[in-house]
């Protein structure tokens, strides 16, 4: 959907997964590239530019953070601040705007009834990166489900949009915490 | 039409504005998404005047296209791996009957051990078979070589392989121009086929052959694959007159002006091989490479032509012919016989492992270093290695190897391996 939304903005773009153990609840990673110019190189991206993370539990894992470039980006699914997460310190260098959490799976729960939090991310995304318009991003939830489905995962999408819109407008983010924690997210 | 795509989607609705006839299905990873893509549009009516059959193997899947084919009907199949092993016998048969069945191939690795991720080893497999193997670069070029490969079949009534690799272009999605259906329609003609099973007019296909005729019946199948040489380039020009961008072809030179080093791939590898030479050219390394995109037959003249002037070729290939080396750097070698360039094999991005532009950066300055062996393999694992042969020399009983190795990683920490 992410690489749909940039298509919609008339740029290049190029989405894969990296498979692993096809079993419910495994850690799973997927890539996108957004260019402007026509995007050769099929290698998996191993320094990105921001890092949507979807399952908090995963934040321990070595080398989650591995490669992500100095001015990057991190978007966390969480109900909790930063520092209850225990990685404020950890992504300190940073800059401040660059690291947010924001309750995608409570706004999904709430908005599509599902913990599905992916699309509700994306929104996330869009208004702490500034790299898509939230339109386009709602575009392409509604073109990757054309039904009921599409509609409330756009309603989530741009839920977390204004939050984490609100949050990068008026520091500090530790107020981003909302509803309650989600502990396992099924993985996508 | 441009779209943002799956790869796997992309082939399967171009697949359709071919108006295939009979589809045999047999869902194998990674080339399920075609086969159940091609099935909605059957079954939703969009892909009109086709019969989907679902059947209870690969070994079914081919043999019902071969029934199908000999009908005198287009027919389409996909498969991958595993699956590709089990039709072996029936993928033999399609072209010694010379029947112009389209098949595409999700490109895997072969177990054991067992592995789902990609390399070329499967259509590698059956490269002698008599099928044509068209590799496809992007998924751009996946989408269009079918459309082309329907055409090569049937003039030549020859089944024709489109190689793309699994997961990397299958399950990508990607900017594609999709062609249109009245351009489809314009440009690939109604099948005529050579031979037809037919009760009013009764033929006997698949006639046993003795030791007086069979070379013969050998050698037609050569020359088929020697005329398609020349009809490749051509149905690429044509191609590009009807849907305006280059695909397909024999092979597509890149930043050959001047090169000393050319490395030769196949497949979607030279996106990120380009990007490498790209970065080594700034830097003023003479370096090109060619993509070859007819496998089989293999266009030596093409090759010799393209590797000309180069003092170095460097083939990275996605598969291994364990106990000799690289099957295209043999092919490669083939094309330059006689000559004095060095042509060295790189084995690559077996069962998945990741081709990177840091690594690739590396080889190809060890390249113009001289200091490369006449086989490397990318980013082998020598500390790895070397636990396994030493546990094996310490010990008769040393157990299954794929699994020592799996314990061996598991109880490093990630960072030492």
């Amino acid at each position: 959907m992410l690489s749909i939304a940039a298509f919609l903005e008339g740029r290049h773009a190029q989405a894969f997964p990296s498979f692993g153990s096809e079993r419910m609840g495994a850690p799973v990673m997927a890539f996108c590239r957004i260019s402007d110019r026509p995007i050769r190189s099929r290698e998996p991206v191993t320094q990105p530019d921001a890092l949507i993370i979807q399952d908090p539990t995963l934040l321990n894992q070595a080398g989650l953070f591995e490669g992500l470039q100095p001015e990057g980006y991190v978007l966390i699914n969480s109900a909790r601040s930063l520092d209850q997460l225990g990685v404020a310190s950890f992504l300190k260098s940073l800059p401040q705007d660059h690291v947010l959490t924001v309750p995608a799976t409570e706004l999904a729960l709430r908005y599509i009834g599902k913990p599905l939090p992916n699309s509700t991310l994306l929104g996330g995304f869009a208004a702490m990166t500034g790299e898509l318009r939230l339109a386009s991003v709602l575009a392409a939830i509604r073109q990757k489900f054309p039904s009921k489905i599409g509609e409330t995962n756009a309603a989530a999408a741009e839920a977390a949009f204004e939050q984490v819109k609100q949050a990068v407008a008026q520091p500090p983010l530790e107020h981003l915490c909302a509803i309650r924690e989600e502990t396992h997210v099924e993985a996508d | 039409m441009w779209k943002q795509i799956e790869g796997s989607r992309a082939i399967a609705e171009t697949v359709a504005m071919c108006r295939p006839q009979v589809i045999c299905a047999y869902p194998i990873t990674p080339q399920t998404h075609i086969v159940e893509g091609l099935g909605e549009l059957v079954k939703s009516g969009e892909l009109a005047g086709c019969e989907f059959l679902n059947v209870e193997s690969e070994f079914g899947a081919l043999s019902v296209a071969i029934g199908a084919s000999a009908t005198g009907v287009r027919t389409y199949t996909a498969t991958a791996s595993q699956g590709l092993l089990f039709m072996a016998e029936a993928v033999y048969n399609a072209a010694g009957l010379g029947l112009p069945i389209v098949m595409t191939i999700g490109n895997r690795a072969i177990g054991a051990p067992i592995n789902i991720w990609n390399d070329h080893s499967d259509s590698m497999s059956m490269r002698d078979s008599g099928w044509i193997q068209l590799f496809a670069e992007t998924n751009q070029e996946a989408t269009d070589l079918h459309i082309q490969a329907f055409r090569l079949a049937e003039e030549l009534s020859c089944p024709v392989m489109v190689c793309v690799d699994g997961f990397i272009l299958t399950h990508a999605y990607d900017r594609i121009d999709l062609p249109l259906q009245h351009q489809v329609d314009a440009w690939l003609p109604r099948f005529e086929p050579r031979q037809v099973l037919d009760p009013a007019e009764p033929v006997s296909i698949g006639a046993m052959v003795g030791p007086d005729a069979f070379t013969e019946v050998r050698y037609l199948a050569h020359n088929k694959q020697l005329q398609a040489l020349e009809r490749i380039p051509e149905i690429s020009g044509e191609f590009y007159e009807m849907f305006g961008r280059e695909s397909g072809g024999l092979l597509r030179p890149y930043r050959l002006d001047g090169a000393e080093i050319v490395v030769v791939a196949l497949g979607s590898v030279n996106g990120t091989i380009q990007e490498a030479i790209d970065e080594l050219r700034d830097q003023g390394v003479l370096i090109g490479s060619i993509s070859i995109c007819s496998y089989r037959p293999f266009p030596l003249e093409a090759v010799c032509r393209a590797l000309m002037n180069a003092k170095r070729v460097v083939v990275v290939e996605k598969s291994l012919s364990v106990g000799l080396g690289g099957m295209l750097a043999t092919d490669v070698q083939m094309a330059l016989a006689g000559r004095r360039q060095k042509v060295f094999t790189v084995i690559a991005g077996l069962g998945g492992r990741p081709i990177t532009k840091a690594s690739l950066l590396k080889l190809f300055r060890q390249a113009k270093a001289d200091a490369l062996e006449s086989v490397t393999f990318l980013d082998l694992n020598w500390n790895v290695i070397n636990r396994q042969l030493a546990r094996e020399n310490a010990t008769r009983r040393s157990g299954p190897a794929a699994e020592s190795i799996l314990k061996d990683l598991a109880t490093l920490p990630t960072k030492m391996v």
